[in-house]
């Protein structure tokens, strides 16, 4: 009886990602992307303190619903505006590990900002990331800008930006709800909401339940996933992807994602969360979530699993030596790119 | 070649850079049916179309924001703030993000987007419809300021903004609008952005101003000219990067300086040239540098003698010219 109630589910679960048109390559490179990016927020930590790295911010728990969403998006041609925490969702969109490592040690090859800006402001114009800033909100502005331009230019690309759960709070990121619905534009705005703006709870941070009911004020659909379902976070991203290809404007997307870690590396959420509370969220681990699935669904076995964390921490072991290798920026280059140099083409 | 208003000579450009090229945007409060407040954007509506000419929400942030998102993805939008005292809001977008994106991204990504602000006092428009603006952003390096001060720069230096590769925050001084009339031809040119011009040649001792100062200026220098006094005016019209070869150029021949701005005077934009001269025509001098700016006082008052009391006239010029002129 047990065993044939184990067998029913795992084939009903099985159908699960197949039904929304993934295949179990989809899902097991899914998987991948999601232990890739744990691993390298481990190794990003394990860097920081010891002494390799000044400063870390990323986003563990919050790589389920990264991947998820990306999934839908043509990497090549579509954009991406991100924020501090995408670390999975850089990684999908086509930067490497060693990219993301380069920023992390400030190298002249940091394909972001060749070692100008703190670790964790992402942006690659090769795979259409756009560069970051520190300022929380002001991405928002620019992803419906982005959208704007396709819209008239005729492009079909397709917007995705993404933020915390505190950034709604900013009148730029209502600003650019408010005229990505005027004019319906291709734009998938995403709120990874971990509960905590560094030590701010949400009870603090708005007076409504869910960031997805704004939505409403905006005109556009609101709508709202667990990020430890990352099943779920693909087929509420798969759609919104899609209305916005057809022309049928914006969407609110709200994760609701277990915050793992401390804020950065200069934060301890131990001082501000209860320890019951740290426990709890942990049971909501994506990589957990997301791999117990693929378990019960026999995707992955213990022997996949070991040769995807084999490759994984080759690669990441081969990124840690090149982007150590690299040479730091060079002095003499401080004053450039102010302004664009003559002779040189437009960026 | 015609004569035309200040005001027209911005829209001529407006209308020229559009129909030049596809890429070319305008965005901003009232652009469009009305085509703007003081009329810069007349026509462009019914030429180019909505998704061209953009009624924008009343947001300022988005404005600028929204601006540099389609510059990144290969449009040229012309943002229109419909005073400068209401582009606060986008001070955060204008600095942290135009500004920086070019040198944060080590020149992966640039914003080539004009930021246009009608600044100024006229006459009754008080602490909010009166303010310079000029001294926040010409601090910021990564954003070019210019103000230019004659029709034939306004079009052509608006031309050259559009086709710069990097932000630009064009000021127009609203009291020129109507009153500044100038030549202008009807095609396409540029005015580059960068270059001060010396309007006035003089011997004596050199007054540098910008928009709507330079004319009262020139006024001034003409009346003290009958008083034996020969003063030479620069235009400095880009105010960052500035030039500072043509400010020294004068310096070296005149010995002394006056810089004329109507912004509240302490940290105001006319610090950092006489820093400048102080600097680097030290040798030069035969007097102190003097500043003539406005009173420190949180904005321009309404009521006509309060507004006088305020304003830089060219009575106020002379007096300081007399004053410099003697020491």
């Amino acid at each position: 009886m047990g065993a044939m109630s184990a067998k029913t589910k795992a084939k009903t679960q099985e159908s699960e990602h197949a039904a929304l048109g993934l295949t179990d390559d989809d899902v097991l490179e899914m998987y991948y992307y999601i232990a890739l990016a744990r691993a390298l927020d481990d190794r990003m930590w394990v860097l920081q303190r010891a002494g390799k790295a000044m400063f870390v911010i990323s986003g563990p728990g919050h790589e389920g619903c990264q991947v998820a969403a990306m999934w839908p998006m043509d990497k090549k041609k579509d954009w991406f505006v991100p924020f501090y925490r995408s670390v999975a969702a850089c990684l999908v969109k086509g930067m490497s590990p060693a990219d993301l490592l380069l920023g992390l040690f400030a190298r002249a090859n940091d394909p972001s900002s060749g070692g100008r800006q703190m670790p964790g402001h992402y942006g690659h114009p090769g795979v259409k990331i756009l560069s970051t800033s520190s300022p929380v909100g002001t991405q928002y502005p620019h992803a419906a800008g982005i959208a704007y331009a396709s819209t008239l230019r005729k492009t079909g690309e397709v917007t995705m930006v993404a933020i915390g759960e505190g950034g709604t709070s900013q009148g730029d990121w209502h600003e650019a709800l408010n005229f990505a619905g005027v004019y319906k534009l291709p734009c998938l705005f995403i709120v990874e909401n971990n509960e905590y703006a560094i030590s701010v709870p949400l009870r603090k941070q708005m007076a409504v339940g869910s960031v997805a009911v704004r939505g409403a004020g905006y005109g556009m659909p609101g709508v709202s996933a667990d990020g430890s379902d990352v099943l779920e976070c693909y087929r509420v991203a798969k759609e919104a992807y899609d209305r916005a290809r057809r022309g049928d404007g914006p969407t609110l997307i709200e994760f609701r994602v277990p915050r793992l870690g401390s804020h950065s590396s200069d934060d301890q959420q131990e001082r501000y969360r209860p320890k019951e509370e740290l426990e709890r969220v942990r049971q909501r681990d994506p990589l957990k979530t997301f791999g117990a699935y693929l378990q019960r669904a026999g995707l992955l076995t213990d022997a996949r699993k070991q040769e995807i964390a084999d490759r994984i921490k080759r690669e990441i072991d081969q990124a840690t030596d090149v982007a150590d290798a690299s040479p730091e920026p060079d002095p003499t280059t401080g004053a450039r790119y102010v302004f664009a140099e003559k002779g040189a083409a437009d960026a | 070649m015609p004569e035309v208003r200040y005001i027209d000579a911005i829209n001529q450009a407006h209308h020229l850079a559009m129909e030049h090229d596809d890429s070319v945007i305008v965005m901003g409060e009232d652009v469009g049916a009305k085509g703007g407040v003081f009329g810069a954007t007349m026509g462009l509506l019914e030429k180019f179309g909505e998704w061209r000419v953009i009624d924008t929400p009343l947001a300022e942030s988005s404005i600028a924001g929204v601006a540099i998102g389609m510059s990144v993805n290969g449009l040229r939008p012309i943002a229109e703030f419909q005073f400068a005292d209401f582009i606060h809001p986008a001070f955060n977008q204008i600095v942290s993000e135009a500004a920086r994106m070019r040198y944060r991204s080590n020149n992966a990504f640039g914003c080539p987007v004009v930021f246009r602000a009608p600044y100024g006092g006229s006459h009754g428009t008080a602490l909010y419809h009166s303010q310079s603006i000029e001294a926040f952003y010409a601090h910021v390096p990564g954003l070019k300021v210019v103000a230019p001060s004659t029709p034939y720069d306004a079009k052509g230096m608006l031309l050259a903004a559009v086709q710069d590769p990097d932000p630009v925050l064009f000021l127009e001084h609203k009291r020129m609008y109507r009153l500044v009339r100038g030549e202008v031809p009807g095609g396409e040119y540029t005015v580059p952005i960068g270059p001060a011009v010396v309007r006035r040649e003089g011997t004596d001792l050199s007054v540098f101003a910008y928009g709507w100062m330079l004319h009262e200026t020139l006024q001034a220098a003409e009346t003290a000219s009958k008083e034996g006094i020969n003063a030479e005016v620069v235009d400095l019209r880009t105010l960052a990067p500035l030039d500072k070869d043509t400010i020294l150029k004068s310096v070296a021949k005149t010995n002394r300086a006056l810089i004329v701005y109507e912004d509240n005077r302490f940290l105001g934009y006319g610090a950092e040239v006489a820093a400048l001269i102080a600097e680097e025509a030290f040798e030069s001098l035969d007097a102190p540098v003097l500043r003539l700016g406005g009173p420190d006082v949180p904005g321009v008052p309404f009521a006509k003698k309060l507004e006088e009391w305020f304003s830089i006239s060219q009575e106020k010029i002379l007096a300081a010219i007399r004053k410099l002129a003697a020491y």
